[in-house]
Order: C-alpha cells, then sequence, then structure tokens
C-alpha cells in the first residue's frame, strides 16, 4: 500500500489560504512529522527505567506514547529534544545525547 | 421615532455600541477616549447593556481580549487614543491578520514626546498599514453612524476585519453636538445578529493562530491584502443600505463643491468642517476652490480619488501628522502616488499643522489655499509648507 502524499505549505497558492490561515482540521499534527529539526535525543536505560510513565506525563509535545507493552519512549519523528523527560526521570535512565553521537 | 439629542462623540459612540447591543467591550481609559469606556461601563453597571465589560490592566490587554471574544464570535467593540494605540500596536496586525471583526474607536490624539494629550492624526498613521478598515469622522453624528456601519460592514462573511473608527481628540471626543438617534428597530434592521463563521467551539475543533514557516507566510498575506481590498466594494455597499435606512449617505471620497474647481483642498476628519467654511468664503468671492473629505482611508479609494480631482490644476492636502524624514505629510505621499502615473492629474501641494491639538481655524485654511495656489504658480523647493508655526520654515528638502 501505497502512503498518500501530505500536502505542505508549497502545494497551496494564495487563493487556497483558509480566512485568517485557520485550520478548520482538528489534530492534524499528528499526520506531519515535526521532529526534524532535534539536535538532542533521549537515550533510555531500559535496565534502569521503572516505567513510572512521568515521561510521558511530562513530555510537551506528546511524542512519548503510552505502550501498550514495554517501554515508554520517545517517538523520534515528533521529539524536539527538549530533555524534559531526561530531567524528570527520578531514576536517571534518560539521557540526552547530540545527534552526531552515534 | 428617532429623537435629536445633544450629545459629544465619546456618547455617539458608546451609544451606538449600546445600540448595536455588543456582547462583549475590554477598554483601557487614556485622554481622550476616557468618556467612551466610562459610558459603557455605566451602561452594563445600570443594566441598559447586557455585555461583558472587561477592564483590563493595558490598552495591550484590552486589545488582546477583544481578540478571543472575537474568536468566539461575540460582538466586539474597544476605543482608544494616541499612546495607548501605541502599545496595542502589535495586537493590531494580529486582529487584521486572523480576520477577527470588532470595532475600535480611536480619538486621535498626538504621540510623545513632548507629551501631549491633544488631537492630531499621528497615531492614525502610526497604524496604517496594519489591515484594519479604517474611516474618520467630520462629526458626532458620523461618530454615531461609522460606528453601526463598521459592525455592519467588518462582520459581513465577505469581508471579516476589524474596523477603526477615527474621530479627532476634544475637537469631537468632548464637544457636545446635536446627534439624530434612531429607533432600535431601525438599527437591528441595518445590524442583524452576527455568526462568526470560524467561532471557537469544543464540539467543532479548530486551530486560530498557528504560525507561518517561510513556504506558506507570503501566501497567507497575499490573501489577506487581496481580500482587504475586495471589502471596498461591501463597504460601499454598507454605506447605501445605511443611508437607505437612516437617511443619511456617505461616499469613501466626500466632494464639496468641486464642479469646475480649478483649486481642490483635501481635508480628513473634523477640520473638514472649518475647511468648508474657508470654501464657502472664498466661492462668494467667486474664486475656483473646492474640498475634498476623505473618508475612507483603509483601503485607499484610488478610483473614487481619481475621479473626484481629475478636472482640477491644483490639490492641495492638509496633514495633521509629520512623517518625519520623509517626502510630506503622509495623506499627501499617498495622494502623489495615487495620481503619479495618471496622464491628467492636477499638482499636488502638501501643507502640515494642526499638530498636537493646535487649532486650525478658517483664516488659516484660507491661508492654505492661497499659498497652494502660489507654490504651484511660483514653484518651491521645500517638500511641504507648514502652517500657523511660530518662526519661517526651510529645509525641507529631499
Amino acid at each position: 500500500m501505497t502512503e498518500k502524499r501530505l500536502k505542505t505549505g508549497s502545494d497551496f497558492t494564495w487563493r487556497d489560504m483558509e480566512v485568517g490561515n485557520i485550520v478548520t482540521e482538528a489534530g492534524n499534527a499528528s499526520v506531519r512529522k515535526t521532529g526534524d529539526w532535534r539536535t538532542e535525543r533521549p537515550i533510555l536505560d531500559k535496565e534502569k527505567c521503572t516505567k513510572c510513565a512521568l515521561c510521558w506525563i511530562y513530555c510537551p509535545d506528546a511524542a512519548i506514547k503510552p505502550p501498550k507493552e514495554g517501554y515508554y519512549e520517545a517517538d523520534l519523528h515528533y521529539c524536539k529534544g527538549c530533555g524534559i523527560c531526561a530531567n524528570i526521570c527520578p531514576v536517571g535512565a534518560i539521557t540526552m545525547i547530540e545527534e552526531e553521537e552515534k | 421615532m428617532s429623537k435629536r439629542v445633544g450629545l459629544e462623540a465619546s456618547h455617539a459612540a458608546a451609544e451606538a455600541a449600546r445600540m448595536a447591543d455588543v456582547d462583549v467591550i475590554a477598554a483601557y481609559p487614556i485622554t481622550p477616549q476616557t468618556h467612551i469606556p466610562e459610558r459603557l461601563a455605566e451602561m452594563v453597571a445600570d443594566g441598559e447593556l447586557n455585555a461583558a465589560y472587561i477592564p483590563v490592566e493595558s490598552e495591550h490587554s484590552a486589545l488582546s481580549a477583544c481578540l478571543g471574544s472575537a474568536a468566539v464570535g461575540a460582538r466586539t467593540f474597544t476605543a482608544t487614543a494616541g499612546q495607548g494605540l501605541e502599545l496595542m500596536h502589535e495586537v493590531v496586525y494580529v486582529a487584521s491578520s486572523m480576520r477577527y471583526p470588532m470595532v475600535m474607536t480611536v480619538c486621535n490624539r498626538a504621540l510623545s514626546a513632548p507629551l501631549s494629550v491633544w488631537g492630531d492624526h499621528s497615531d492614525a498613521m502610526a497604524v496604517r498599514d496594519t489591515g484594519w478598515i479604517q474611516v474618520f469622522c467630520q462629526n458626532s453624528q458620523e461618530a454615531f453612524d461609522m460606528t453601526l456601519w463598521a459592525f455592519r460592514v467588518g462582520e459581513d462573511s465577505r469581508v471579516l476585519f476589524p474596523v477603526m473608527v477615527h474621530f479627532d481628540g476634544f475637537n469631537l471626543s468632548h464637544v457636545t453636538e446635536p446627534v439624530i438617534l434612531p429607533e432600535q428597530k431601525e438599527v437591528d434592521r441595518f445590524l442583524p445578529r452576527f455568526q462568526y463563521p470560524f467561532a471557537l467551539d469544543p464540539d467543532n475543533p479548530m486551530t486560530h493562530g498557528a504560525f507561518g514557516p517561510p513556504d506558506i507566510y507570503s501566501e497567507a498575506k497575499i490573501a489577506q491584502e487581496v481580500a482587504l481590498r475586495k471589502s471596498k466594494a461591501v463597504i460601499i455597499q454598507g454605506f447605501e443600505e445605511f443611508g437607505d435606512i437612516f437617511g443619511r449617505y456617505y461616499h469613501p471620497v466626500e466632494p464639496y463643491g468641486i464642479q469646475g474647481a480649478k483649486t481642490l483642498l483635501l481635508t480628513m476628519g473634523s477640520f473638514s468642517e472649518t475647511a468648508k467654511i474657508a470654501i464657502d468664503t472664498k466661492k462668494d468671492k467667486r474664486e475656483s476652490v473646492g474640498l475634498i473629505n476623505l473618508r475612507l482611508w483603509r483601503p485607499f479609494p484610488f478610483e473614487e480619488l481619481r475621479q473626484a480631482v481629475k478636472d482640477a490644476e491644483t490639490l492641495i492636502v492638509f496633514d495633521r501628522c509629520i512623517s518625519f524624514g520623509g517626502p510630506g505629510g503622509p495623506v499627501s505621499s499617498e495622494i502623489r502616488s495615487a495620481l503619479c502615473n495618471e496622464e491628467e492629474r492636477p499638482k499636488v501641494v502638501s501643507f502640515i499643522g494642526g499638530l498636537g491639538g493646535r487649532d486650525m481655524s478658517v483664516k488659516d485654511f484660507e491661508y492654505v489655499i492661497d499659498r497652494g495656489r502660489e507654490i504651484v504658480e511660483k514653484g518651491s523647493k521645500e517638500l511641504f509648507e507648514t502652517v500657523g508655526i511660530r518662526g519661517k520654515v526651510t529645509g525641507i528638502r529631499g
């Protein structure tokens, strides 16, 4: 199955703009991958993680989803690398590393 | 029955807001606008007007509160003057760019420094390019009429822009004149209840005020510009509908005795009425003169202006504002731009006066006309001339 290409700004002429540039479709940010300008990313140490879910609660961009099973991990398509999860983690299971690092 | 009562322009504007049955008023008092929010606060407190009156801590907050109010589709009113409009400045752009209809009265006041609470058009000219529909009033009746009209036009689904109604601080805001107040049912006929098509609603979520990266910002701004220019048709329709109901017809460009006149004077706001007396005096002496009162300032009425001045030899434009280091008074610069590519056009002369509450008498306007004609005949190196300034002004060179 081929994924339908999402419209980007370049697909709109000025005539296509909604009055006041209102976005009439609710919650459509999730279909757009917005994390490509991140400079740091969180690395989870599963040995330390207690699955307390504080990282999920504190993530300001809903980039950490509650898992059905397994661990709370950031979806790097949306994570902006702010480091709040690493700061809030009570057991120090999350460390931020530069994107350039392996 | 309509009734004729004595009202200062401030109270006329407040009365118009009451008869428009506004839902929300957010305003911060500032001289010379104070009587408007004061009167509206009284009306709300006395139960004459069922509206939320939001007493804010600054003009920036006043207009920001108005954004929220307009976003949920409430009929929204505010008023300010001079420095208050400057403090609002950032939000002034947001209101028009997000296409939120609302009405703001500006009691035109000079800008500091030196501190002045008195009238001129510096505040209006500083928001010239903010994307609001803008009109100027000559008297208290017009302050009432333009306020009602502003709601009607701004809320039209073909427009959806905020509207600024300018009238001169003190010269109008604090001067009591006869005003004809219509019956409520006539107002209701002219101004039906407002349904904002994009009102925020928890059951129908949408995003207002998303950011605009470089791949979309330009398109957004062009769409806004085209929409503002297209609003002129509705502006004119609104003037006609207003006239059909209330009997007073307004126009973007209002000529006074221009038929066959070789020399025209162009003014805005309350000074137009003083200038009309100067025109009458000169016509009595068989001088070939006429006046243009420029009512609609944004979107600028290019066609109407060109039509009105096409047969004149001289057009003297009177500004109550300095465009520091610029080509002349801001209005005269616009007029020159509007005419510069026309094959047949009058010579445009720029005059500046009436700053910071300095009065302009009939004799002053007679001088402006006489000296304007002389400048065209003999030429002048000055970019603009002044009236009523002590000491000869020279060195205004390009």
